[in-house]
């Protein structure tokens, strides 16, 4: 499947990532590359075939509702790029 | 004797017997990093301060005659991927550059009850992304039996680690081969639980259906010894098997009379490597010679897996990934609204294959491709998952070899990622149907670097593959070698 640089775009938008302008045609190429070979999954029939997302048959876990200790607010925002009173900080939102 | 070249369980005799103390151990592993890792690579942050700390306190509880662990005193290395409360933990990304865990992985959490001692933090490919090494961020690590090599990957740096004698043991972590493909390219020994056996609490997400803990080590019963200090249920990992962990030095026993071993032959893939497949023979003649029964199997939809690996293992990166924005722990790099602030920091440190992954893991989810690629890649994962239910109706354990080819030359598939995926041919369907594996050294090739077969087992079979395992390794002296010498 030939994929365009729009499509590319419109992936790297959605993963929130850049494409520079020099690196688009290799990100084309690999990515028509990749499609191409995972293509071969189109050649069997899985009509009645249930996907697996997961090999254990878990449902839903669930556990009492009971208070246990967490990480201090001073732990949890130790490693923050960017903090003020006790709160993450990031760039303005609403104008 | 060197220290550094024998077995972990050969050193624990020696604590135990008082012949060494821990701290000269550490101090021995210590000085080999120091003399050696410049070659190597095999860290990515060293802590010999808190390591000879834990030493001493090692030290204390044997001469105070305390029972004693397995590891207790046994300095060992951990993958960057997994959660060290306090130490720098960094997936070899830039977007984790200076990241300090405010908590420990479950596993550490039992590694530390057990007073093992931690020299450091290994390298990796970024995230868990790769089977080389050399996606790691920051510099890639050479393989022990040749420094022009690659040590495989992910846990390049855990196996490199080992192999070359700057640890006594190390833990990785396997999403689609990730333990057992450096094992072989190392040389060593490397085992990927069962999907569940392990908890994956405070190990970074890469896939989490397909993630999974586990040792790598000099020989099998070390394995088997650390498999017993990891495994186990954890509450705080909601995908772990709730199931009595039986002791696994107990199928330390050279036995496989009457073992039915299944060969598929799917698993000798175009490409392979010739001194590959004559090896993985040699190895089943050795089994037929010591009593097994060899019988050749089919699992047809094999072909198919490395497609659906990389669509479902990318589908949950893209997921997982999202959380790197920036905000909460994480590098940033600023914009002038939120959602440039995000995708530059995203943009600038993540590497090119965690991008790729990212982007096709968006596309396969996408709006008018998820029937197309990621539902589609999940129903071959149970076509996959179902051939193996069916093999294993008829044999007890299925051999393969664990990588088409020994270790490659640094640098000559990094630029062709499609080729570095089909490395993984041998290892991913295991990932993807949750099946544990372990990689054992089976021969060397003319060039002198080490072939690794892959035992695979039923879903909580470990004691099967590491009998299997074990008895195949007693008949033969690899696990004698150190770097390719016998010792």
């Amino acid at each position: 499947m030939k994929i365009t640089k729009q499509t590319v775009e419109n992936v790297a938008m959605l993963s929130r990532l850049n494409i520079a302008d020099n690196k688009m045609d290799k990100y084309i190429e690999e990515f028509s590359n990749f499609l191409e070979y995972v293509d071969v999954l189109q050649q069997v029939n899985t009509e009645n075939i249930k996907p697996t997302a997961h090999v254990l048959p878990l449902q839903n876990v669930f556990r009492e509702d009971i208070v246990k200790s967490s990480l201090s607010r001073e732990a949890a925002l130790a490693n923050a790029p960017e903090q003020e009173d006790g709160y993450f900080k990031v760039p303005r939102i609403i104008e | 004797m060197e220290l550094y070249k024998q077995p972990a369980h050969t050193l624990h005799d020696m604590l135990v017997k008082r012949e060494i103390t821990s701290t000269e151990l550490t101090r021995a592993f210590l000085n080999r990093i120091e003399q050696t890792d410049a070659d190597i690579h095999s860290y990515i942050t060293t802590t010999a301060e808190k390591a000879l700390n834990m030493a001493k306190s090692a030290d204390e509880k044997i001469s105070s005659g305390e029972s004693v662990s397995f590891l207790t005193g046994l300095p060992g290395a951990i993958k960057d991927n997994i959660c060290t409360l306090g130490v720098k933990t960094t997936c070899a990304s830039k977007m984790l550059e200076n990241f300090i865990p405010p908590y420990n992985a479950a596993v550490m959490e039992k590694i530390n009850h057990m007073d093992a001692v931690i020299l450091g933090k290994t390298n990796m490919d970024e995230f868990a992304m790769g089977g080389s090494t050399e996606n790691s961020a920051f510099f890639p690590t050479h393989n022990p039996y040749d420094t022009d090599c690659v040590p495989g990957g992910s846990s390049g740096g855990s196996a490199a680690a080992v192999a070359g004698g700057l640890a006594a043991w190390a833990i990785g972590s396997d999403t689609g081969g990730s333990i057992r493909q450096p094992a072989s390219f190392c040389g060593i020994v490397g085992l990927k639980p069962t999907y569940g056996r392990v908890s994956r609490y405070g190990l970074v997400a890469y896939a989490s259906s397909l993630d999974q803990v586990g040792p790598l080590t000099r020989d099998v019963t070390d394995c088997a010894n650390i498999l017993n200090v990891i495994a186990g249920y954890d509450s705080m990992d909601s995908t772990s098997i709730n199931e009595p962990v039986p002791d696994y030095t107990k199928a330390l026993i050279k036995d496989v009379r009457g073992l039915k071993i299944g060969l598929p032959a799917e698993y000798f893939v175009d490409g392979m490597d010739e001194e590959v497949i004559r090896a993985i023979h040699a190895a089943v003649a050795d089994f037929k010679a010591m009593g097994a029964q060899v019988v050749e199997i089919s699992l047809p939809y094999t072909k198919y897996a490395i497609a659906a690996y990389y669509l479902v293992a990318s589908a949950e990166a893209a997921t997982n990934l999202s959380r790197y924005d920036g905000v909460s722990y994480g590098s940033r790099v600023s914009g002038e609204d939120i959602v440039a602030m995000m995708t530059n920091t995203r943009t600038e440190k993540f590497g090119n294959e965690v991008k790729r992954r990212i982007m096709i893991g968006n596309y396969a989810l996408s709006a008018g491709y998820y029937d197309a690629y990621y539902l589609k890649a999940l129903k071959l994962r149970t076509l996959v998952k179902e051939d193996y239910d069916k093999a294993f109706e008829k044999v007890d354990v299925i051999l393969a070899p664990t990588a088409p080819t020994p270790a490659f030359k640094i640098g000559s598939i990094i630029n062709d990622p499609l080729q570095m995926y089909l490395q993984d041919a041998c290892t991913v369907p295991l990932n993807l149907a949750g099946l544990p594996g372990i990689s054992l050294p089976c021969g060397f090739s003319k060039a002198g670097l080490p072939i690794g077969m892959q035992i695979i087992g039923k879903p909580l079979a470990e004691e099967t593959i590491i009998k299997t395992a074990f008895t195949y390794e007693q008949s033969k002296d690899f696990h004698k070698m150190f770097a390719g010498v016998i010792e």
